[in-house]
């Protein structure tokens, strides 16, 4: 992808946050918890496993009608399927040729079965990891990092990244379509070139930092700054937490596809 | 109100680097007054005003302002009384919202919880910017992160304003809704520009700074329509008079 | 070398996430401690300087495709082993969460495989011991190779072993081993003589930046806390492996490990509420009986993961069911939403 595909996208998701659903009103604790929760069930499925988690797909659905997400927004980054995840998973197919089912004759192997069941693990998980920030705003979620007891500054620090990725984007945004209007081809994109540009880069951010610094300064900083509370615990929040994860425990527990499934074909028989 | 008097006494700035910024400089500004500092790149401005604000001290010569002498001890006395608005506003909004950088000066003076709240809303109301409170301060355009910026010193309840090019970057419109805004705060104020029409329109009196000296000290009146002296400090009439000046010789 | 969600098992994630939340707060607590305040902003920008940086491309020599820069040992450098680690950490959390890369259970594997070596490994241990006072530019290109090989190979190595750990993928170790260690070590000179270049250039245009700071940047003399937060890290993540390692061919699977895991005093941070609640969740999701597992049938296979033909028909079919109707529901909410809007 090119940098300037990232950085909208960037953008893209960023603007989807600051909606206002009832999703996107949620306690950012509640999400970020529920969504742990999700993946960890979504992971916890034995590597052979591969129909059961499909039920699991209703979360980040409603994630993203719930939240009016467009579907595309999330769809193009999730089907651009980590190249590595891929790569891992294809040897399965490949090592593991023992066939352990039959349906309508064909045989299928272990390992088609495992590199499938990866797949469909790395969508469910990947698309709940961006559905989870296009339905909270970062600072929302820096909050909710600072509520569940993470070091100060770290989150502090965290504030201050997301607020100047924009800026430091631009910059170097701006510093590539200067190198690329002067370099015909590839020749700008040596490693000399980018080591100065990036140097460039690296200098003009430290002395941002220090203007910021200043101007912390000349509104009295001395060292502490709060985190604003934006959200407080509300019943709907815990009752959204209650049925996510309550289902979650079903799906993962009791063989609701298989009896779906059993129903089906008696009916069809 | 001899608190709001701001007096420069020989005021010397050398850099770490050995650069001398500021070499002698000399005036005085009471209660209310509006001056422009106008200069050439390089002259001194910026330095000028990182040392009226406490930001930087002297290295010789002094700043009083009110009754206090700037020095180490009393720097943070001295940036409680000097609001500065800096010349690029995404260096001055850090925060992650509006409210929150507006309410950071207030947090930082000890207020309490409802007065943050009354000081952030007032100087909001006052830049007409109340309505954007909650966006983050990227998804605003340059003029609104100007009045935001604004904002965020007004809410400290400063004696006097120290503005930095406060219309860079802006468009017509934006730079007008500006210059109508600062004419009516009642502070003091300090401006540092190159747009002399911007001076003209907000200050009644104009400092021109060239190497780090005082080269005219004057009415805004008197010294933007001196040609051969803002030629000579790499400046030019502002564009009102250049009109003005057409209309004359035909 | 982003390790996914999809390729980690519970325990495994957990434990990176533990010992990565361990670093964290560990460092943050040392920084607390011996800060400047400018730090706090300069963290900040230079968070997004290094993601701005990693999306500029670069061609790499003699092969003609493009590569971009990591910059954990660069950040190291600049902010010393502990603010850089919580800097790493911050871009990883901000990539895993608007790119994707990886997820969340990952996240605390990335930032392990990614933070942990090139800052409190490459950067003390190596390039700290090489580079001292004013180096020649020859010493510090071959302190900056050496350390950022050293924490690449580091990195790539824990992404193999957490892999193979999990259980989840065929690849033999040794299979996985040979294709991933020579790729970086490639990886690692490059990265090696960007970051060289890029200190020596900023050496001259303002070199306060990478030499000052000589206080925040080394390790604190309190070395034994150091020492006690490695062992116990690299504890959890031998634990955690080899008790998974042990839960792809032990019957009774992922629930054995996790009860270890978690049963035992050795997994650091207990008091965390987040790793709290991350094991507590675990324990939920692992101690009820998996159905997969074949309780009766035809054809009783004690072994495990067996999985029972005639079961598996009917779940992927039903799966595949579940699917279509979630699927289509969504769309239906979309249709009716765009509907309600139009009138």
């Amino acid at each position: 992808m090119t940098f300037d595909s990232e950085y909208f996208n960037l953008g893209y998701l960023d603007t989807l946050s600051y909606k206002k659903t009832f999703v996107h009103r949620l306690d950012p604790r509640v999400k970020i918890l529920v969504s742990f929760a999700f993946i960890i069930f979504v992971v916890s499925f034995p590597k052979y496993e591969f129909g059961a988690l499909m039920p699991f797909f209703l979360y980040p659905v409603f994630l993203l009608t719930a939240g009016n997400i467009p579907l595309r927004a999330i769809a193009k980054k999730v089907l651009f399927i980590s190249p590595f995840a891929v790569f891992i998973g294809i040897f399965n197919p490949l090592l593991d040729t023992k066939v352990i089912l039959a349906p309508f004759g064909i045989p299928v192997s272990g390992g088609w079965i495992s590199f499938f069941s990866i797949i469909v693990k790395f969508i469910l998980t990947v698309s709940t990891a961006l559905l989870l920030i296009a339905v909270t705003s970062f600072p929302g979620i820096c909050e909710a990092l600072a509520r569940m007891k993470l070091p100060k500054i770290f989150v502090i620090q965290l504030l201050f990244l997301y607020r100047y990725i924009f800026v430091v984007l631009d910059v170097a945004l701006r510093m590539i379509r200067a190198r690329e209007a002067r370099s015909f081809g590839k020749r700008g994109r040596e490693i000399k070139n980018f080591i100065r540009l990036i140097s460039v880069l690296l200098v003009r951010s430290v002395e941002r930092a220090e203007r910021i610094y200043q101007a912390m300064l000349s509104r009295g900083f001395r060292g502490e700054i709060r985190v604003l509370k934006r959200h407080r615990l509300r019943y709907y929040d815990i009752l959204f937490a209650i049925i996510s994860i309550a289902m979650f425990y079903i799906f993962r527990n009791f063989p609701v596809v298989n009896f779906i499934g059993n129903s089906l074909s008696r009916i069809s028989k | 109100m001899s608190h709001h008097i701001v007096e420069l006494n020989d005021v010397h700035f050398q850099y770490p680097d050995g650069t001398e910024a500021l070499k002698g400089i000399t005036f005085r500004i009471i209660h209310g007054e509006s001056v422009g500092i106008a200069g050439a790149n390089g002259m001194g401005k910026t330095t000028l005003l990182l040392n009226l604000s406490g930001q930087l001290i002297p290295t010789k010569g002094e700043i009083v302002i009110g009754e206090v002498t700037l020095g180490r001890k009393t720097k943070q006395e001295i940036r409680k009384k000097v609001g500065f608005v800096f010349q690029r506003t995404d260096d001055q909004l850090f925060m992650p919202t509006v409210y929150e950088d507006v309410a950071f000066g207030p947090i930082n003076l000890g207020l309490s919880e409802e007065k943050v709240e009354e000081r952030v809303k007032s100087a909001l109301d006052m830049v007409g910017c109340f309505n954007l409170r909650n966006r983050p301060p990227h998804r605003l355009s340059e003029g609104q992160k100007r009045a935001v910026a604004i904002a965020t010193v007004m809410a400290m309840d400063p004696d006097i304003l120290v503005m930095d090019e406060p219309a860079s970057n802006l468009d017509p419109k934006s730079r007008r809704q500006l210059i109508n805004l600062l004419k009516g705060f009642k502070h003091t104020k300090i401006i540092a520009s190159h747009d002399l029409d911007l001076i003209q329109d907000v200050c009644k009196r104009c400092i021109i700074i060239r190497e780090g000296k005082v080269a005219a000290d004057g009415t805004t009146e008197e010294i933007l329509s001196n040609e051969t002296l803002l030629k000579e400090n790499s400046l030019e009439l502002p564009l009102s008079r250049q009109c003005l000046t057409i209309r004359q010789t035909s | 070398m982003h390790m996914a969600d999809a390729l980690l098992s519970p325990a495994v994630g957990g434990a990176l996430w533990a010992g990565t939340l361990a670093a964290i707060i560990y460092s943050a607590k040392q920084l607390r401690e011996k800060m400047d305040d400018k730090m706090v902003p300069l963290m900040g920008v230079l968070g997004a300087f290094i993601f701005a940086g990693q999306m500029i491309n670069f061609t790499i020599p003699m092969t003609g495709s493009s590569g971009h820069i990591g910059g954990g040992m660069l950040l190291a450098i600049i902010l010393g082993p502990y603010a850089a680690f919580l800097v790493i950490a911050s871009v990883l959390v901000i990539q895993a969460l608007f790119f994707a890369d990886g997820g969340l259970l990952a996240l605390g594997a990335n930032i392990w495989n990614l933070g942990i070596y090139p800052c409190f490994i490459g950067y003390p241990l190596i390039y700290r011991t090489i580079v001292r006072g004013s180096a020649s530019p020859k010493l510090i290109t071959f302190a900056s190779v050496l350390s950022v090989v050293a924490g690449l190979q580091l990195g790539a190595l824990s992404v193999v072993l957490e892999t193979k750990l999990s259980g989840i993928t065929e690849l033999p170790f040794n299979t996985f081993f040979v294709l991933m260690q020579p790729i970086h070590l490639a990886i690692g000179v490059i990265e090696g003589v960007i970051t060289a270049g890029i200190v020596i250039y900023v050496r001259t245009l303002r070199p306060d930046i990478v030499d000052d700071l000589e206080g925040v940047k080394t390790l604190s003399s309190g070395g034994s806390l150091k020492k006690v937060l490695v062992i116990t890290a690299v504890l959890a993540v031998i634990t955690g492996g080899a008790l998974s390692w042990l839960a792809s061919t032990h019957p009774d699977g992922l629930e054995w490990s996790i009860e270890k895991i978690y049963g035992k005093p050795e997994v650091p941070q207990k008091q965390n509420p987040i790793s709290e609640n991350l094991s507590k969740l675990q324990e939920k999701t692992a101690v009820l009986p998996d159905y997969s597992l074949p309780s009766k049938g035809e054809e009783e296979n004690p072994s495990w993961p067996a999985v029972n033909p005639g079961r598996s028909i009917s779940g992927i079919l039903g799966g595949i069911m579940v699917l279509v109707v979630i699927l289509l529901f969504g769309i239906g909410i979309k249709a009716m939403r765009k509907f309600r809007e139009k009138t």
